[in-house]
């Protein structure tokens, strides 16, 4: 592996902590990408809460211009009276299906009511669209000025260039990292140094699904339409905007869910502890993940 | 000086995690503590500030062709005010309602649909952002607010433009929960009420307003959500403060916890 570029995520240093000799400890993560990944981990949390809470206000999703109840929606969640009982009901395009309990018809505090997410999983619980907006747009900030400064440090440290951009060697090795990744297997030694291209491609990803929800959230205010109402032409409209702007947070769910499955499965202590401290100890070649459980004593 | 360093960090690590969990933990019931809420405040004034910043005074919202317009343009809020004087309105097809013009103004006014109807006409096809997300689109006839407001003279000490409405909303299951009834009113910054798309308007889709809708007169600002719209319009009042009207904040949805400027 040629390819490999010595200098990713800087030299080796010493770690203050003792570790078993000759394992070879790195700084990978700088203060400004810790710091940034967890403010937006707090931001995706409160945004995914109180936007569930916003969406539960008008619980259908339209394409285009415009779209309210009349209008033929491809996503709706609602709750149907039937002679057996309430039902919720969850159409996706031409598809119904019954969601009682989870989505359309819901318990809250012991007591069934129509509600498009359910209770535990809206932030606040109940609903109230003011209170909701109020923190949406709270974290919508911050993400902002987190995202414009985690960019502004990536491309001014090159490490976006460094280690986030694949390669073309990267691009190459497209096929045997997803038969790695379908192995479960994790890089040891000097690949341990550097993003594999999968892991480049989440990343990459995942920012550009963030950047997409500033711009869908942006294009469906009116006072910015005002400002620059080119994104409305763009993403076709208001309510495509609604769409998209749902849509990629389905999609940074996903990349949540994955990210942290990935986490513990290539040993989580040394995982979360480089995302807190920066420093990472490269897995060796004799070493199974399952090491790091152990270590958490003397962490 | 290592190990204390290392104690600071971890302390302030698991400060800043017990932080972010108790924040989580507790959302509920801190949404609604008057820090909190002050805090709110000051984001909405920083979005104020950032979108005033960003808009020429005069940026437009956009304007939709005819064949744009939605088959049907949802009606939300009060459908009908139902009071027995709004009735009898109805019934005379608005013959003898008033439109006042009053406060910080060198000529009061009072003006009948008839009158308005004589005025200088403006028609734009817009469309109408919901606050709980949804879009129509729609062709509003009407006399530009500024006009109004230039023919009564506006004081220069005045800051707002405050709209009392006929109807009495008992509020939206929707917007969250049962809210209290109040008399619907809603107020704009002098600046929206002089932008060149901001009317108040009598007809949607080149007919008359219907009830649902707000006959006679309703409020276009289009560069705010639809709660700013407001229906029934019975009087324009000029104002250097709203704050000892109804609620103090502005507006009906204004008093409910929402936002005063609705921009976004």
């Amino acid at each position: 592996m040629s390819s490999i570029d010595a200098e990713s995520f800087g030299p080796s240093q010493k770690q203050p902590s003792a570790e078993t000799p000759g394992e070879e400890i790195i700084y990978r993560h700088s203060g400004t990408v810790r710091w940034t990944h967890w403010i937006n981990v707090l931001c995706i949390l409160f945004l995914l809460g109180s936007g569930l809470n916003i969406f539960n206000a008008h619980p259908r999703l339209y394409w285009g211009l415009a779209g309210a109840d009349s209008d033929r929606a491809i996503l709706s969640i609602g709750a149907v009276d039937r002679p057996d009982g309430t039902h919720g009901v969850t159409q996706v395009g031409l598809w119904q299906f019954n969601t009682t309990g989870v989505l359309g018809w819901s318990k809250i505090n012991g007591e069934y009511q129509a509600r498009g997410w359910p209770s535990w999983l809206t932030i606040p619980s109940f609903q109230d669209l003011a209170d909701a907006r109020h923190w949406h747009f709270l974290f919508a900030w911050i993400l902002l000025f987190n995202g414009l400064l985690y960019l502004v440090h990536g491309l001014y440290t090159r490490h976006l260039r460094r280690d986030i951009w694949p390669t073309v060697a990267d691009l190459k090795a497209i096929p045997s990292s997803i038969v790695d990744h379908i192995k479960l297997k994790h890089p040891v030694g000097e690949e341990a140094k550097r993003y594999n291209v999968l892991q480049r491609f989440a990343y990459i990803s995942v920012i550009i699904l963030i950047a997409l929800m500033v711009i869908t959230g942006l294009t469906m205010s009116p006072g910015f339409n005002a400002i620059f109402p080119y994104t409305l032409d763009l993403l076709g409209g208001r309510q495509s905007a609604r769409t998209i702007h749902f849509l990629s947070a389905t999609l940074i769910v996903l990349f949540v869910f994955v990210h942290v499955a990935e986490v513990f499965l290539a040993g989580p202590y040394n995982e979360i502890r480089s995302m807190l401290t920066g420093y990472y100890r490269i897995p060796g070649g004799g070493h199974g993940p399952d090491l790091d459980y152990a270590e958490d004593n003397n962490g | 000086m290592a190990d204390a360093f290392t104690l600071t960090r971890r302390a302030a690590l698991v400060a800043g995690f017990g932080a972010a969990g108790y924040l989580v933990a507790n959302a509920n019931s801190i949404t609604q503590n008057p820090t909190v809420a002050r805090v709110f405040g000051g984001v909405e004034d920083w979005t104020r500030i950032v979108q005033r910043a960003l808009q020429s005074s005069n940026g437009l919202a956009p304007e939709y062709r005819l064949s744009d317009i939605s088959p049907v343009f949802k009606a939300n809020g009060t459908l009908n005010p139902n009071t027995d004087a709004y009735n009898a309105h109805v019934a005379s097809n608005f013959q003898n309602w008033r439109l006042t013009i009053k406060g910080m103004v060198q000529t009061p006014m009072s003006l009948s649909i008839a009158d308005i109807h004589r005025l200088p006409a403006k028609s734009q096809i817009t469309k109408h952002d919901c606050v709980e997300g949804w879009t129509a689109i729609g062709m509003w006839t009407g006399v530009p607010l500024g006009l109004l407001l230039t023919a009564a003279g506006v004081s220069p000490k005045a800051r707002y433009v405050v709209f009392r409405c006929a109807d009495n909303l008992t509020g939206e299951p929707s917007k969250g929960g049962e809210q209290s009834p109040g008399q619907y009113y809603e107020s704009i910054a002098i600046d929206d009420a002089f932008h060149p798309q901001t009317l108040i308007a009598y007809a949607l889709n080149g007919h008359s307003l219907d009830v649902p809708h707000g006959a006679p007169l309703r409020l276009r600002v289009e560069r705010q959500l639809g709660y700013k719209q407001a229906k029934y319009i019975e009087s324009i009042e000029l104002t250097d403060s709203f704050s000892r009207i109804a609620g103090g904040m502005g507006g009906y949805w204004e008093d409910r916890g929402y936002e005063w400027y609705a921009g976004i």
